[in-house]
């Protein structure tokens, strides 16, 4: 693995000389995050659960099994496969098929670890209410405390092209900001957070929303809005993969830039400032 | 050479989180307190769902191309073959419980009755939908003709059908009971119900999933409460697999 490289750089940097203890996370944000952390961890196991009754995704307002889907994970025999707009992939031993499961996802991911759609469905609905109510909480404390726009939103010279391509750069080096720099969140981190707040989280609640029928009642406009009750499924699905996404990128930042500062900094709020590397001296 | 390999590390710790997860997922305060979330769920679609708003309807263009059948395919029971014999000529739905006049309604009778048809969408519990044509009486109609009394809560739907010898029935509360859109169909994309679908007559609550939908209905029965009627949870599904009463989300 390369991975072992940047981390050995990071020792070095950090062995230099390190920085000060920062304050860096106020408790509100932080409880947010441990909350939101475990409701989307049992939201997408028990999605898992849920999906597994019915591992097929259509578009439209309607699709069962005589109708076309774009993605199936199934298993044929002791073979296990995602079909993907037609194209089949292998995936026997991880999902369709394994050794102790015969369900789309198998019980190493999912919640409750058997099949059991009600049980799945009850996790999941309670949880959709724990992440919505401490996602609505945080919002409001963003805004008023101005953590959205101080911390979070892009500051006027991030917003330009030639600095996102630097940040960008930096990240694909695994180079990340030192010193008084590291004190704020990047640019792309910024982009990435604003991403699950205002886009992945909204998305996922109201595709959700548009799966209940008695809601369709009193919300027609958003089986309009996504296409059809099997659409917003199916964006229902992809934003739980982006937030999948999110998380093992978002870990693997947190393994890198040094778990136990930042694990530090999101359980106590202070956050040390990783040295500044020699060659960035001014 | 290590006696643990990583792969048998792994395999353990897998074991412990999933011994863990186990441990958390049948602790009966943790069910207890996942059912809050039932219970905000009903009220704020209560709140938020007005009691006539209805289920989106489509055009004949947006039938699906085949309906699946889902459920019990075939009732077991010799009565129902009998009824289905003779094309359901001598059977005759029962309309009791809470009422003023105790109804027995032939098929014929429930097609000279008022009617509604309508497209809308089947929503299943595991997922899938399909749209299909429906047309029946109003469940409303029947109850108000019966003289339903105000002390009804619920109304429970008595089938012919059962899985391993229990009865399949079924229950929703008077709001959805008296919504335009809830029908006792006998008639499906312009064809008689097939025995598949729930032959002579299924209900059809639009505003609900598909375990809600119940089939082969024999009896109707208006009662105050839930509690001992079978398991007492109001249906099948919610006895016997745990699906929540409420049907709606």
């Amino acid at each position: 693995m390369d991975a072992t490289e940047p981390v050995e750089m990071l020792r070095d940097a950090s062995s230099v000389a390190p920085g000060p203890l920062v304050y860096r996370t106020h408790l509100p944000v932080r409880i947010w995050h441990w909350i939101n952390a475990l409701s989307i961890f049992v939201m997408l196991m028990s999605g898992a659960t849920i999906f597994n009754a019915h591992p097929r995704l259509y578009w439209g307002a309607y699709g069962a099994n005589f109708d076309e889907p774009w993605l199936v994970i199934g298993r044929r025999g002791q073979e296990g496969f995602v079909n993907l707009l037609g194209l089949e992939i292998p995936t026997t031993g991880f999902l369709g098929f394994t050794e102790n499961s015969i369900r789309a996802f198998p019980p190493l991911v999912t919640i409750p670890n058997y099949y059991s759609l009600a049980e799945g469905r009850q996790w999941h609905f309670f949880f959709a209410w724990v992440l919505v109510i401490s996602a609505v909480l945080y919002l409001l404390y963003s805004i008023l405390s101005k953590h959205l726009s101080r911390d979070l939103a892009l500051q006027p010279h991030e917003r330009k092209f030639g600095h996102l391509w630097h940040d960008l750069k930096q990240h694909a080096r695994l180079r990340f900001p030192k010193g008084e720099a590291a004190r704020a969140y990047n640019p792309l981190q910024k982009i990435a957070y604003l991403g699950v707040i205002f886009g992945l989280i909204p998305l996922v609640v109201l595709t959700g929303l548009t799966m209940s029928p008695m809601l369709n009642a009193a919300f027609p406009w958003l089986l309009d809005l996504f296409g059809g009750r099997q659409s917003a499924r199916s964006i229902h699905f992809l934003c739980a993969g982006g937030f999948a996404a999110f998380t093992v990128i978002h870990l693997f930042m947190v393994v890198l830039a040094g778990p136990i500062n930042e694990l530090r900094s999101m359980v106590t709020g202070w956050y040390r400032l990783p040295a500044e590397r020699m060659e960035d001296r001014p | 050479m290590t006696l643990i390999t990583r792969r048998a590390a792994l395999a353990g710790a897998t074991g412990l989180l999933m011994a863990g997860c186990d441990r958390i997922t049948t602790s009966p305060t943790v069910r207890k307190v996942l059912t809050l979330g039932e219970k905000a769920t009903l009220s704020s679609q209560k709140l938020v769902t007005g009691r006539n708003a209805l289920a989106q309807e489509f055009t004949r263009a947006d039938l699906s191309p085949r309906f699946r059948v889902n459920g019990n395919r075939l009732p077991a029971s010799a009565d129902y073959a009998a009824h289905m014999t003779n094309g359901f000529a001598d059977w005759e739905l029962e309309v009791a419980g809470l009422v003023t006049r105790p109804l027995a309604m032939t098929l014929a009778q429930l097609k000279a009755a008022p009617q509604r048809t309508q497209i809308t969408r089947h929503d299943c519990v595991e997922g899938w939908s399909a749209i299909g044509e429906w047309t029946g009486v109003p469940l409303g109609l029947l109850l108000r003709h019966a003289g339903v009394s105000a002390k009804a809560q619920y109304v429970v739907f008595h089938c012919a059908d059962d899985f391993s010898g229990i009865p399949f029935y079924e229950s929703i509360d008077m709001v959805e009971a008296f919504h335009p859109q809830t029908i006792l169909a006998h008639t499906m994309n312009r064809q008689a119900l097939s025995v598949g679908h729930g032959a002579p007559i299924r209900l059809r609550a639009e505003r609900q999933l598909g375990y809600k939908q119940a089939k082969y209905v024999m009896k109707i029965e208006a009662v105050a409460s839930l509690d001992g009627i079978y398991g007492g949870k109001g249906g099948y599904w919610e006895d016997h697999s745990g699906y929540q009463w409420n049907a709606g989300i």
